[in-house]
């Protein structure tokens, strides 16, 4: 009986601290191990289907690298990384289910936004790119390669908004991209930025 | 006589048991056709009948739905507000029809679930091996005096977009500048908790650009309402709220300002106090309930919604019918069209298992909600969420209110991601 007891209360006692690790006190127990699937097609709502947004401003994420899939979410979730809404979504998540939603969006398909683009901003725009940009957003900004998001096909409304982010340092940049960004914005400022909008909005 | 005719009974009945028999045997012998019958054509059947598609292209699914064409209601006060078309969120089914769902236009009439058969007004019956009921919700025809069904041809609720959106978007054009527009939400639950506070918005904003003298009183049976600190804020940035020339009146349950009495003729309400307003244009949105379909399939608890397991969604007074969406008790999420979705794709992987003899997958949902209050201005509330490990509820993880002092340029930014979400959750269900 003595025994008994005894296991009893210290599997009591284990449940209660991996519930305060888990989640907060106060909240039950929830099921885990929901599928990258699962997981992935809560995304679908507003980033679309298989993570092809039909827009006209919110991102696609289907074909995002692994790295930079991780690193946005976990930036989000601290906040560090700025947001309207997925500062409070991405707490959501734990950092296996991120990892796990990673893994099933970077085998997608990136499909480009089809967006409108004027011909003159998109020439200037690819001299931009071509000097600032594609030594980390490489072919043209296609290329989803560590910690680099794609810019090519990419809705601009967004690559507008999360710029803005960056230049108003409310978005931390790493020290190369800082470097570029400022002698970009220095020399050719906002227009620049929509320029390289047009660009991105025409590479096929 | 009566041995006889029981007797005659019994064996016509078994007949028709044997003709079944013949008629199923050989698909059980190959053990190849695993059929759904998804009864509601809306965001949660819709979303379930393509996913179970996607999920095992072995299911055979059969949609019933009465019309050709589905009006969501999400989006539908921008139609009112004059920013969006009736046509923009009108959606119809040969998308669907490209994932190998069969499309049937046809109103069920009953559900046997003890002979796991659908049956239509067409004279159609359905053999199923698992039913998915979506039907949205019904209105409490008895709950305000003199408004009913005829009472709402005249005076729209547009709480089941499409014609009746168009006749609220009508009145509102031929209106006087001056007038007042008087809205009469209902009391919970009910479909789209936000829903009838953008309206309230979205009619200002049409108001405010074009008869600028006029207003718009909510007369609310309720204590609060969902996003209220958003809303409020909103109001006072775009619509003057709290000032005298507000476009925008709140009267709530402590001025006893629910709505008792209609007359539709003259578009006067009678408040819980007892105060008659008129209105110019009458906007009354009833107390709700699950959709016919469930009660006349005995799906529904006495509060008239559908009690359901919440990983699978089956339903716990029927076996083999899972009942979803806006009808559903998803005790934890809101009856939204985002949750609809979010639901869909969880019972459908959970039927698909099931059918192929194994168990539910452990679930997740989502649920977002944007509110476009004015130009440029759009609010949301979002829930990421997991199933209680007893399953006794849909528990929020995360998620959360925009903050109410948001810079314009977040609201802004809401505004945008809201019509994209629009276009993208439209696509993920009919696309």
């Amino acid at each position: 009986m003595k025994t008994k007891f005894i296991v009893t209360t210290a599997l009591g006692l284990g449940l209660a601290v991996s519930l305060s690790i888990g989640a907060q006190a106060d909240e039950p127990k929830t099921m885990s191990g929901a599928s990258a699937e699962m997981l992935s097609n809560t995304c679908a709502g507003c980033h679309g289907a298989n993570g092809a947004s039909n827009g006209p401003a919110t991102p696609s994420i289907g074909g995002l690298s692994k790295e930079y899939f991780i690193e946005v979410m976990e930036g989000f979730k601290t906040a560090e990384t700025p947001s309207t809404i997925m500062t409070r979504i991405a707490k959501g998540y734990s950092s296996e289910e991120i990892k796990a939603m990673a893994g099933y969006f970077a085998a997608k398909k990136f499909t480009k936004a089809k967006q409108k683009f004027d011909a003159a901003q998109v020439k200037k725009g690819k001299k931009l790119h071509d000097k600032y940009c594609e030594k980390c957003h490489a072919e043209n900004g296609q290329l989803s390669e560590d910690d680099s998001g794609i810019l090519a096909g990419q809705w601009t409304p967004y690559l507008s908004a999360t710029m803005a982010d960056y230049v108003d340092g409310k978005r931390e940049m790493t020290k190369k991209m800082k470097k570029k960004v400022n002698k970009l914005m220095e020399k050719e400022g906002d227009a620049g930025l929509t320029a390289l909008n047009h660009f991105y909005a025409s590479v096929k | 006589m009566t041995i006889k005719f029981n007797r005659r009974k019994f064996v016509q009945s078994a007949g028709l048991i044997t003709a079944a028999s013949v008629l199923t045997t050989p698909s059980l012998v190959l053990g190849a056709t695993k059929k759904v019958v998804v009864i509601g054509g809306g965001t949660g059947g819709a979303t379930a009948a393509k996913y179970l598609r996607l999920a095992d292209p072995s299911i055979e699914v059969t949609l019933i739905e009465a019309n050709k064409e589905y009006y969501t209601c999400f989006m539908s006060n921008l139609v009112l507000g004059g920013s969006k078309t009736l046509d923009s969120i009108k959606f119809g089914y040969s998308g669907l029809a490209g994932h190998g769902v069969k499309v049937v236009h046809d109103v069920v009439t009953g559900i046997d679930a003890a002979g796991k058969k659908v049956m239509t007004a067409g004279g159609n019956t359905f053999a199923y091996d698992r039913c998915i009921v979506s039907p949205g919700i019904d209105f409490h025809w008895d709950k305000i005096e003199g408004y009913d069904a005829k009472a709402a041809e005249t005076v729209p609720h547009a709480w089941k977009a499409g014609s009746q959106t168009l006749a609220l978007r009508k009145q509102l054009e031929a209106m006087n500048d001056g007038g007042t527009v008087v809205i009469a939400p209902p009391p919970n639950p009910f479909r789209c908790p936000p829903g009838p506070y953008e309206r309230a918005s979205q009619i200002a904003h049409y108001l405010k650009n074009n008869k600028p003298k006029s207003k718009v009183l909510i007369l609310d049976p309720k204590t609060k309402f969902s996003k209220m600190g958003l809303f409020t804020q909103g109001w006072k940035d775009l619509y003057g709220y709290g000032t005298d020339n507000s476009m925008i009146e709140w009267r709530g349950a402590a001025q006893e300002a629910g709505v008792v009495k209609v007359d539709a003729a003259s578009r006067t309400v009678t408040t819980q106090f007892g105060d008659e307003v008129k209105a110019d244009v009458l906007n009354v949105i009833p107390a709700q309930k699950a959709g016919k379909i469930a009660f006349a399939a005995g799906l529904t608890n006495k509060k008239g919604w559908c009690p359901i397991n919440l990983q699978t969604f089956e339903s716990t007074i029927h076996k083999g019918i899972h009942v979803l969406g806006d009808a559903s008790v998803a005790k934890g999420m809101p009856k939204s069209g985002y949750s609809a979705n979010s639901q869909g794709k969880v019972c459908a992987a959970a039927v698909a298992a099931m059918l192929s003899g194994g168990d539910a997958p452990v679930p997740a949902y989502v649920n977002t909600c944007y509110s476009i209050v004015g130009a440029d201005y759009g609010i949301s509330v979002a829930a990421v969420y997991r199933l209680a490990a007893d399953g006794s509820k849909i528990t929020k993880m995360s998620g959360g209110l925009t903050a109410t002092d948001a810079s314009a340029e977040t609201r802004r930014r809401e505004a945008m991601y809201a019509l994209s979400w629009f276009d993208n959750i439209t696509n993920d269900i009919f696309g």
